[in-house]
Formats: C-alpha cells, sequence, structure tokens
C-alpha cells in the first residue's frame, strides 16, 4: 500500500506542476504569479506560452517559386539561401512576431515558404517579400527637367534621370536616426569602398543638384546634395515622419533579390475568424468532456469518477506539454485534443470491461483490478500503435518531400501523437493507481 | 446463425449509395488540389452574385467566393467592385490561391501518404494476426470504412457542393487508424477465447468474443462521437466538415470492426470449407 501512495502523491505532484504551467497567465482580474529563476545572476523567468497557428491567430502564407532560368545550377541553392535570408531581413525590420521563413526544393524546383503572424495588410505584405528591388542612384538632368513638356508628363520626366554606376549593390547598410538639432528623422547611409570613391565624385561634381534613390525605376526619394561626401556617409533629411522615415529605411535595407520570384501560393486568414473558431472550439471541448464525464460516471459508478479524475489529469498534461513543447496550436489541432479525449477513456473502458468479467468469474477485486489491468494492456497497446504509425506519417517528422508537410494536417497529426500517448499514461498508470488507492481503501473501510 | 447476412445487408445500405455517387458523380475537390481561389468576406447583405465565381453563404453575411487562381491585385480589383456595387463595407476575412502545380503536387503527396498508411497498416496487421484470414478480413473492414467515408462526401459534395480537401483526407488516414483499432481489440479476444476452448466451433468462438467486447467498442465510440459531434454542432464553420468526417469515421469504424470484419472471418471460413468439399 505505501507504494501505492507514493506514487499517488507523484502523481499529485505532476499534475500540480502541470496545472501551473497549464494556468493563462490572466484570468478576468486574476494574475498568474511569475516564476523568475536567479541563475549565475541572471533573472530567468519561466513562462512558456501556447503557440498559436496561423489559422487561429491570423496571418498570412506565401509560397514562392524561385525563377532560376537565368541562373547556373551549382549557384542555385546558393541563391536561394541568400534570397532567403534578404526576405528574413527585410521581414524582420518589418517587426513581425516569430516569422517563419523556410526553403523547400520540388524536384527542380525552389522555392520559399513565408508565415507572416498577425499580418493584415497583404499588399504591403506581397511587397516586403517580393519584391526583386533595383536600387539605383540617379542624378537628375536639370535642362531636361525644367522643358515644360517635363512638367506635364511623368514619362518624359522620369527620362530627365540619368544613371551614376551607384547601386544598392554598393550600400553598406542604412539607419533611422534623429538630427541633434532639428529632432527630426533622418536616414544616414554607409557605402561600401567602392561606393564611397563613387559617391565622393558624384558630389563633388554636382553640388545642388538632385541625387535620387531609384527603386524598380520609379523614384523612392529625391534628396538635392549639399556638399561633397568624401568619407562614404551621408544623411538622407527632409521632412520625414518617422513612420515614412522607417518605411524608407526597410526599403533601402532590403537590398535586391539575388532571383526573381512568383508567388506560388497565398493565403491570408484574418484573426477574427480564427479567434471566432477557437472560441467555438473550446466551447465544444468543454462541453463534450463534461459529458463524457457524465457518462463514465454514469455507467461504472465510482470507478467512473475515477476515471473522470484521471480524465481531468490527462487534459492539464496536454495543455502543460503543449506549452513545454512549443507545440504550434491549429485548428485541425484543436480537433484531434478533442479527439484524443474522446480516445483517452478507451483504456478505461477497456479495463473496466475486463475488470467486470472478472469480478463475474467469481475472483476478489482486488485480484479482479490487477487482472483486469494486465489482462487488457496488450489490446491497449496493440490498438494505440496503429494509430500512433498513421499520426506519424501525418507529421511527417523527417520531412520526406513526398509526403504531406502541411501546417494544418501536421497540426492535426501532433496533437493526435500526444494524445494518444498521454492517454497511454493516464488511463494505465494514473487511473490504475487512483483505483488503487480509493477504491480498495474505500472498500477496506 | 444467419446474423452475419443481416450485418452485411446493413452495411451495403449504407455503402451502395455512396459508391453509386462515387461511380456517377465523383467527389469535388476543393483548391487544395486543384488550385484556384478563394475569398471569404463579411458584408451586410443577403445575396451576392459574380459571373465568373462560384459564391456560398458561409454564415450571417458571411460568404465563400471560389474561382480560378487570382493574385492579390486582382483580389483587391474584385474587393473594389464588390463594394462599389453593393454600396456597403466589404471585410476580408481569408483569402487563399494555390497554383495548380501545388495542387497537382499535394494530390500526389496525400496519396502517397495513403496509400503509405494502408501499408503500414496492413503490414502491422499480417504481423499482428500471423494467420492470413485475419489480415484480410481487417483490411477489407478497413475499406469497407473509407468507401463509406468517401462515399459520403460524394453525396454531400454534389448536395451540399462540401469539397473535398487535405483536410478530409486527414480524416480519412485518421479512420484507417480507428477501424484497425477496434478490429484488434475483437481479434485479440477471438484469439484468446480460440486458445482457451479449443473445442468450440469456430462460429460460437466469434459470436462470443463479439458479444463479449461488444459493450466497450459501444462505450469507446460513444465517447469519441460525444467529443466529435459537440465540436460538429458547436465548433466553428472551417472545421465542422473535418469533425463531421472524422465522425463519419469513428462510426463506421466501430461498426465494421465488429459487424464487419468478424462475420467476415466466418464467411472466410465458410467460402473455404465449400471449396474443401467440391474437391
Amino acid at each position: 500500500m505505501k507504494r501505492n501512495l507514493r506514487i499517488f502523491f507523484v502523481i499529485c505532484a505532476l499534475t500540480f506542476v502541470s496545472l501551473f504551467i497549464a494556468l493563462p497567465d490572466k484570468y478576468q482580474n486574476w494574475q498568474k504569479p511569475q516564476l523568475n529563476f536567479n541563475f549565475l545572476g541572471k533573472t530567468i523567468s519561466f513562462n512558456p506560452q501556447l503557440k498559436q497557428g496561423l489559422d487561429i491567430q491570423g496571418g498570412m502564407q506565401v509560397v514562392l517559386q524561385a525563377q532560376m532560368g537565368n541562373i547556373a545550377p551549382e549557384d542555385r541553392e546558393q541563391a536561394i539561401q541568400s534570397a532567403r535570408e534578404i526576405i528574413l531581413r527585410r521581414v524582420d525590420m518589418y517587426g513581425i512576431n516569430e516569422p517563419v521563413v523556410q526553403t523547400a526544393k520540388m524536384g527542380e524546383d525552389y522555392r520559399i515558404i513565408v508565415e507572416l503572424a498577425g499580418v493584415s495588410d497583404a499588399n504591403q505584405a506581397l511587397q516586403l517579400v517580393g519584391s526583386t528591388a533595383q536600387l539605383e542612384f540617379k542624378l537628375q538632368n536639370e535642362e531636361l527637367a525644367s522643358l515644360p513638356e517635363a512638367t506635364q508628363s511623368a514619362f518624359l520626366w522620369l527620362q530627365s534621370f540619368e544613371g551614376t554606376g551607384l547601386t544598392g549593390k554598393n550600400l553598406k547598410r542604412s539607419q533611422v536616426q534623429f538630427d541633434q538639432q532639428t529632432n527630426e528623422p533622418v536616414i544616414s547611409l554607409e557605402f561600401d569602398d567602392e561606393g564611397t570613391k563613387l559617391f565622393a565624385q558624384v558630389t563633388q561634381a554636382n553640388i545642388d543638384r538632385v541625387l535620387a534613390i531609384f527603386i524598380d525605376g520609379f523614384p523612392l526619394t529625391l534628396p538635392k546634395i549639399n556638399s561633397a561626401i568624401l568619407n562614404g556617409r551621408a544623411q538622407l533629411s527632409g521632412s520625414f515622419t518617422l513612420e515614412e522615415a522607417k518605411n524608407l529605411n526597410i526599403q533601402l535595407n532590403a537590398g535586391a533579390l539575388p532571383v526573381p520570384i512568383k508567388v506560388l501560393e497565398q493565403k491570408q486568414i484574418g484573426a477574427s475568424l480564427g479567434q471566432e473558431s477557437v472560441q467555438k472550439s473550446v466551447k465544444a471541448g468543454l462541453v463534450g468532456i463534461i459529458l463524457v464525464m457524465l457518462f463514465m460516471t454514469a455507467y461504472y459508478g465510482f470507478k467512473g469518477l475515477l476515471a473522470s479524475v484521471g480524465l481531468v489529469i490527462y487534459a492539464i498534461l496536454t495543455v502543460a506539454i503543449y506549452k513545454l513543447l512549443g507545440v504550434v496550436l491549429t485548428l485541425p489541432g484543436i480537433a484531434g485534443l478533442l479527439l484524443s479525449v474522446g480516445m483517452a477513456v478507451d483504456a478505461n473502458i477497456l479495463i473496466f470491461e475486463r475488470m467486470k468479467e472478472e469480478l463475474k468469474s467469481g475472483k476478489p477485486l482486488a485480484q479482479a483490478l490487477e487482472l483486469g489491468f494486465g489482462r487488457s494492456f496488450d489490446s491497449i497497446k496493440d490498438a494505440n500503435l496503429a494509430t500512433i504509425m498513421t499520426a506519424l506519417v501525418l507529421i511527417n517528422p523527417l520531412d520526406f518531400s513526398f509526403l504531406p508537410t502541411s501546417g494544418l494536417v501536421r497540426g492535426f497529426g501532433v496533437t493526435l501523437l500526444i494524445g494518444v500517448l498521454i492517454s497511454l499514461f493516464t488511463g494505465v498508470i494514473v487511473t490504475r493507481n487512483l483505483l488503487r488507492v480509493f477504491l480498495l481503501n474505500r472498500r477496506k473501510i | 446463425m444467419k446474423y452475419k447476412f443481416i450485418y452485411f445487408l446493413i452495411s451495403a445500405v449504407f455503402l451502395i449509395p455512396g459508391i453509386f455517387s462515387l461511380l456517377f458523380w465523383g467527389v469535388k475537390p476543393g483548391i487544395d488540389f486543384t488550385g484556384g481561389s478563394l475569398l471569404e468576406i463579411k458584408v451586410e447583405t443577403d445575396n451576392i452574385s459574380l459571373k465568373e465565381a462560384n459564391v456560398q453563404k458561409s454564415g450571417p453575411n458571411q460568404f465563400i467566393i471560389r474561382g480560378a487562381a487570382m493574385d492579390n491585385q486582382q483580389k483587391e480589383e474584385l474587393l473594389a467592385k464588390l463594394k462599389q456595387d453593393l454600396g456597403k463595407e466589404v471585410t476580408e476575412l481569408r483569402f487563399e490561391t494555390v497554383g495548380p502545380i501545388l495542387g497537382k503536387e499535394l494530390l500526389q503527396k496525400t496519396l502517397t501518404a495513403v496509400l503509405l498508411v494502408s501499408l503500414i497498416i496492413t503490414l502491422y496487421v499480417a504481423k499482428q494476426f500471423k494467420q492470413l484470414k485475419y489480415g484480410v478480413c481487417a483490411i477489407l473492414a478497413m475499406f469497407h470504412d473509407s468507401l463509406i467515408l468517401l462515399g459520403a462526401f460524394s453525396l454531400l459534395g454534389h448536395f451540399y457542393g462540401i469539397e473535398v480537401n487535405v483536410l478530409f483526407v486527414t480524416a480519412l488516414l485518421t479512420t484507417l487508424s480507428f477501424s484497425v483499432h477496434d478490429t484488434i481489440v475483437v481479434f485479440d479476444r477471438i484469439r484468446e477465447l480460440t486458445r482457451k476452448n479449443f473445442k468450440l466451433k469456430e462460429e460460437v468462438v466469434v459470436w462470443r468474443a463479439v458479444r463479449e467486447t461488444l459493450p466497450r467498442s459501444i462505450n469507446n465510440s460513444l465517447t469519441i462521437i460525444i467529443m466529435l459531434l459537440a465540436l460538429v454542432i458547436l465548433g466553428g464553420e472551417s472545421i465542422r466538415w473535418f469533425a463531421l468526417a472524422l465522425l463519419i469515421g469513428a462510426v463506421t469504424g466501430t461498426y465494421s470492426s465488429t459487424f464487419t470484419a468478424a462475420p467476415l472471418l466466418l464467411l472466410w471460413s465458410d467460402i473455404s470449407k465449400l471449396l474443401k468439399k467440391r474437391r
């Protein structure tokens, strides 16, 4: 009996720790206490969060195809990797939380998959991700620009700019800063060695002329050269708002993608749709769990009640594990979770039915309990293996390119797998212990 | 016992309309597989009609527009046009566009997954039950379930325009595992009883095993059905059909283990006896 009690306390402790992890940070007026560890003078806070998939928090997924026609086969891998890095940099600067930028190869096809959570403006995002912008510095020919035709025709006006040989390639970095005197946002540019030389030549010879910065053939900004700049560090000032300065900075920094890309697939989900579905699914889950518990208690009595306690422990453990492992929760994932709750009591039902038979054949309760567990274990194990294998195919952990890699399918597979594994633990170990401690003791009293 | 034919008859009642529908109408593939665009919007109106696209109501003031693949710009134009025509604010809820290459690829991938799962389960059942008879019957029951699920969605597609997407295939795979899950429990019991009572006739043993595992099968399915039914009724629109597919799979998976797989075992013995007599 002592050993059972010990296991019982371990289970209780495990449940409480999991409950703490599983609880949301805030519920109405209640705030969860924070756990902060002090480790070698550094404070480490331990507060894992439930990760939500794009279909829940809203956002956008784009599959891009790199058009490698003009790139030598041996350079393609390099090109796709650097394209990925550039896109990641652009997205990072834009301030998107945990962006996902992956590359994939299907046969001879190179792809980049971009997932942006919380993005609602698709146009802006697509521009950010997909523009193969060519950045150029162009001098305005004042004679041409002052012709009356040029003031009326945008085409002729654009024609008045002449290339300087200075391009985005020469730009090392750009930054948003604040002018110390006026406190207005300015953009500081820094050129590489070649760029510094070119820039010095251009600025020396053309003071007071307009040196425009073009992206994809259109002027982004039209700064005037105030003085010759020899050290390769220039400052764009003007009456920018902070927002404008930031956007300009992103565009300047983004640089050119090494390969042209094409949008193959675009998926965009508004946050309201996902949140609504989650709320409904959570409600469905709670109603379902309560009905299952009522059913188990009604049909199996005290044993069923203990199984229901096991089910609650199961639910708590599952949420805690999701948080700890960083499982990305998607809507199909929630369906998988609910399904696994339904399956979680399966082990209990198998065992209870077995116990009934053993009791009928005249065995005492304690013996019937152990026989029930022992004899049904093979069935439980065999039956769950098929589900585990199916879940593994759905998760596709080795990223086989011949199997689906869709996030939704994976989300379902992951929750199903975790569900089956935890339900084996709660169904067999936890419930068995609860039965030993409570059912057998109660009869003795 | 002649009961087994009653069970086969019940199966047939559910199988035949589905097979009929599959042969004549097939299933309605979604844009995941065919490529194309889907735009879900919210606008205060009762009806939207578009020339080139198919519009479906997805909720109060919510509509799903399906059509050929369009890019972001075309979508913006469509939204602007709708706004102008209806004279009301149009909110974009969801926009998906899938190129034809990706659709084809996904179809291949999901078919590979279906084949792989079937193969794994077949090998697994064969290993578990060393006797050919058990393995074949378990797999026939699995086909029975897949056909019922496919047939149901073929009918739903024909009459209600429900599309088959990648999540449906996921549900189909889960159904395969449900199906063997229960079958294994029944077959385990048959083997155990056969070992204990080798003098009894096979028919008696099989029916006894069915009777003994029936409460467990029904109860377990009930708990799964409770959860899925709650999701179908109370859950959100976006996974409703997925939940329904899982629900159909769970019901037919339980039915087939007890009332298809086990009687098939008996039918197998009957036929092999008949063949022996003829020789």
